[in-house]
């Protein structure tokens, strides 16, 4: 029998706005526990909530990228649960009024297109921390209170790898459209993972179980794998699959039943009577449609029309926003830009990941690099030289055409100093002239090697080889 | 000379300071005197730190030589415990806030510091504002100056209790369905209930968020247009406040209501309310006709529905503004729990009293899945045709006249048992906060048994200058018939 799989994401983005979501607390990550608190984010009585903008804002921004339909009248519920990490023992959430409606995210698996529904994007704050010691417990209160954005996707996901290729996806837009930091390890980004499989025989989904607080792309894709897979021989054997919650256990490698249906929670939903209703009208949503970033997808094409660059080089390039932007800066100020993106491609990537650093960690301005490739096109320096500059460039930054005088490292096209060089090569090593003259025409990269050392390398290659031709062959 | 301090309203105390005939430390520190020696019997206030009061009043004093004259400088007053003031306990006359101490000030206590007034203590209350006898206080009965084995009427029966016997100049209040008019009216003070939005609510720990206000209680109407005139207005904190200029509300009285048109609801005159009570009111009806006032019957049809309705929508509301006393954070704390349940359990039940516990579980029930529509939502649906009611009304009206309550203060105890014939004493101030407008109590008579009855004068959202304009218009000619 085959089975057919349908997997839907609840996936939690922290925004990345200066302060918490209503009040003016700040929301860096790691700080020491309860520093950045105040009478709002604790809960204190008398307290109330003041909407940060910023997080509409960048929700709604969320929601154009995700081509979502974005409410003109949208509004603020309770949820009520007792939990020691909740300040209010309710989370200020919208239940039936989200900010956004609908939309989609485009995947590529296996060389196919597909398109992932998105239901609606709603935001909500984010709760606090607890942690257990022996004996005790305490909580952290610096994350309640955080803007938290959930967007919720229909159950078209049909398999761990889409999943995979979703969340990448959807990464990379929130990253184009800098509404969330994306950072994992800080827990910007979590998900809640549904999942249901049924017989390909029948139309009505399966029932699906719930696997919460899942913060990696890899342990939702492995989680994925194996609840399909214990969901799939569960059915073969005859079983029923129970509408439950689920965790996963990374170190054994499997899913653990955290509480059935029947013992969930009824969370009393209501409007919240002390925030205002968010209306927005439509000038204001054009206002930031009109400043929305450029997403991925359509940059790839314009890099490729604009620039000249082969598709899958500029593919690689958007793929990080950064790189992107990287390569457009140095670009337009160059006269060769597919040059700049071989740089990128070849050099730069490489030196970034041997040494573990991003982008933004370099000295080497876009500047530079336009700069280098100036020097290497008017054959000011040669390729050896380049790839030396470029290293130096990444190291310590700086101006090319500067550390190139500054180092002598300007190629020598002096043909009298050259010709000289050659004769002399040619009086040094007649054992390789009398090579090449018997038709070892090898030779000859052998001595064109000899003046460029005594060049220091700096030698235009191409000349002394000419040179050389014409020595030995007249 | 000799300061008859429980004979003093607020403009005389005004005076008083301002024409140099006594300090503020004089003045808090008489008051400071008579609390002494009245509050024993009447339970007032459930604290006084008379060192603090004294200090802001020296500082008061120091200010006013250097040439301050901010329009309350060195003016003691009463604050109700539900108000939070920055290092003071702020306990909602309740034991789960055990060792609560405020880290901030509430937008409308910043306001009134800065216009120089001096807090003198805390008023005593139903705990968390949930009441209407200042029975349900886990610290002490409150009692009625007037009849000492009456209760004062809630919630703020402390203010009420501390204004009308002489142990404040003036106090503030809360109301969420009446908690400042009725306990005014049962005590014979003055009491103002703003339009919800009028003055902020941050600082004030939420009952009913949608239905809470803060106001001023006070010996006279004018009084309460200085107090309003400082407290009301915008405020960051308080999403709810409104963004309107705050009219200057003394300069609004007047001797005469000529030109007013006064309507009396005819569903606020009914059998059932006390014939004392329903004579004193159509007296004070005659009164404002004469001094110019036209008066014209008019109808609110849904007011029968008002008690059910508020009752539904304020637990709701209650049950998860109360969620976050917890024991984790701060106030009481279960002893020996051993887990998170427990702990919630164990802390929430020796915290809280039987009312407090009965509105939250009334309010879960009605915000529950299979209830929610059936309660909460036809209730949201009810409130729109209450304040509709209203809106038209006052599309013809300046101010509505009637009872505050159906009958005069009750005796300590008479009521306790039975909440329900409690929550029915709110039948004519819970539909003003439902529809959001303004309300004032004024005295308006005495019963034979010698307790005071109130005059409500309710007003459309944000006209709070009418209702005072008619309170004090009132109050004069009252006093005058009296003394002539
Ligand atoms: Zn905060």
């Amino acid at each position: 029998m085959n089975y057919l799989v349908s997997i839907g994401l609840e996936v939690h983005v922290q925004l990345r706005t200066v302060s918490k979501m209503f009040c003016g607390c700040a929301t860096g990550f790691g700080a020491p526990p309860n520093t950045h608190v105040c009478p709002v984010c604790l809960g204190y009585p008398g307290t109330l909530p003041v909407m940060n903008q910023d997080a509409i804002h960048y929700t709604v921004v969320a929601g154009l990228l995700l081509g979502s339909n974005i409410s003109d009248y949208s509004k603020f519920d309770r949820k009520s649960y007792f939990y020691p990490d909740m300040p209010k023992n309710y989370q200020i959430s919208q239940y039936d009024r989200p900010l956004c409606d609908g939309g989609s995210v485009d995947i590529e698996i296996d060389g196919l297109q597909k398109q992932i529904g998105i239901t609606r994007i709603h935001l909500e704050e984010d709760v606090g921390k607890s942690t257990h010691f022996s004996g005790k417990s305490g909580v952290d209160f610096n994350r309640a209170g955080i803007p938290l954005m959930e967007i919720v996707t229909e159950p078209d996901i049909t398999s761990a790898d889409e999943a995979m290729s979703f969340l990448v996806a959807l990464k990379q837009i929130m990253l184009y459209g800098e509404v969330s930091g994306c950072n994992l390890e800080e827990g910007n980004m979590r998900c809640d993972v549904n999942c249901s499989v049924r017989p390909e025989t029948q139309s009505r989904l399966g029932t699906k179980t719930e696997i919460k607080n899942m913060n990696t792309f890899k342990g939702v894709h492995a989680a994925l794998l194996y609840e399909i897979d214990r969901q799939v021989q569960a059915l073969e054997s005859g079983e029923q699959i129970l509408q439950e919650t689920r965790r996963w256990d990374p170190d054994a490698g499997i899913t653990i039943q955290m509480r059935v249906k029947e013992s969930e929670h009824d969370y009393r939903y209501f409007p919240e009577p002390d925030l205002m209703p968010v209306v927005l009208d439509s000038d204001k949503i054009e206002e930031w449609r009109a400043q929305l970033p450029e997403l991925p997808r359509e940059r790839r094409t314009r890099f490729v029309e604009q620039y000249g660059l082969p598709d899958y080089d500029a593919g690689i390039l958007v793929e990080d926003k950064a790189l992107a932007d990287y390569y457009e800066e140095a670009a337009k100020q160059s006269a060769n830009p597919k040059a700049i993106s071989n740089w990128m491609m070849t050099e730069m990537l490489r030196l970034l990941s041997e040494r573990g650093l991003e982008l933004g960690d370099i000295a080497m301005k876009p500047e530079s690099l336009a700069g280098l490739v100036k020097l290497t096109d008017s054959n000011t320096i040669n390729s050896s030289t380049a790839r030396e500059v470029f290293g130096i460039l990444f190291a310590e930054g700086g101006d090319p055409a500067h550390i190139v005088k500054e180092k002598g490292l300007a190629q020598v096209g002096d043909s009298d100093l050259l010709d000289k060089l050659v004769k002399q090569a040619i009086l040094d090593n007649p054992r390789s002239v009398e090579d090449y003259r018997s038709g070892k025409k090898a030779a000859a990269q052998f001595l064109v090697g000899q003046v460029m050392r005594l060049t220091k390398g700096k030698a235009n290659p191409k000349l002394v080889q000419d040179l050389l031709r014409t020595k030995l062959d007249g | 000379m000799s300061l008859e301090i429980e004979n003093l309203d607020l403009q005389a105390a005004v005076e008083l300071l301002e024409g140099g005939s006594c300090s503020s430390e004089e003045l808090v520190h008489a008051l400071l005197s008579r609390i002494t020696a009245r509050d024993s019997s009447l339970c007032a206030y459930l604290s006084v730190d008379g060192d603090a009061s004294l200090r802001q009043a020296r500082d008061a004093d120091k200010a006013r030589a250097s040439g301050s004259t901010a329009p309350l400088l060195g003016i003691p007053l009463a604050v109700k415990d539900v108000i939070n003031v920055s290092g003071d306990s702020c306990h909602c006359a309740s034991k789960i806030l055990e060792g609560y101490v405020s880290p901030y000030d509430a937008t409308v206590i910043g306001r009134l510091r800065d216009a120089g007034a001096v807090f003198v203590g805390r008023t005593n209350m139903d705990e968390f504002a949930m009441g209407s006898s200042t029975e349900n206080s886990a610290f002490g009965v409150t009692r009625n100056p007037c009849s000492i084995d009456h209760v004062p009427g809630g919630s703020s029966g402390g203010s009420a209790a501390a204004v009308a016997g002489g142990e404040a100049v003036a106090a503030l209040g809360s109301d969420t369905g009446g908690s400042i008019r009725q306990p005014a009216s049962f005590c014979g003070c003055v009491g103002l209930k703003p339009s919800y939005g009028r003055v902020s609510r941050y600082g004030l720990t939420a009952f009913a968020s949608s239905l809470d206000q803060i106001g001023p209680m006070t010996r006279t109407v004018r009084d309460a247009a200085a107090l309003l005139e400082v407290m009301a207005g915008h405020d960051e904190r308080d999403s709810s406040s409104i963004n309107m200029a705050v009219p200057g509300y003394s300069s609004c009285l007047g001797e005469d209501l000529r030109g007013m048109k006064l309507g009396l609801p005819k569903e606020y005159f009914v059998a059932g309310t006390d014939s004392e009570v329903d004579n004193a009111v159509r007296a004070a009806v005659e009164e404002c006709s004469k001094l110019g006032a036209e008066i014209v019957e008019i109808s609110l049809p849904h007011t029968d529905y008002a008690v059910a309705t508020y009752y539904i929508i304020a637990t709701a509301e209650a049950s998860a503004n109360l969620a976050r006393f917890d024991g984790v954070r701060y106030g009481h704390r279960a002893e020996g729990v051993i887990n998170p349940i427990d702990m919630y359990g164990k802390t929430r039940a020796q915290g809280f009293g039987a009312e407090v516990k009965r509105r939250i579980i009334l309010g879960t029930y009605v915000l529950s899945s299979g209830y929610h529509d059936a309660y909460y939502l036809r209730a949201q649906k009810v409130r729109t045709l209450i304040r509709q009611d209203f809106e038209k009304v006052f599309e013809d009206c300046d101010a509505l006249l009637t009872p505050v309550t159906p009958t005069p203060a009750y005796r300590i105890g008479e009521k306790v048992d039975d909440p329900l014939r409690m929550y029915l004493g709110d039948v004519f101030t819970v539909p003003a906060n439902l529809a959001g407008i303004c309300g004032l109590s004024v005295p308006c008579g005495v019963s034979s048994d010698g307790l005071p009855i109130g005059l409500q004068v309710l007003g459309p959202a944000f006209k709070e200058e009418n209702i005072l304009r008619v309170g004090h218009a009132y109050e004069l000619a009252r006093a005058n018939s009296k003394n002539g």
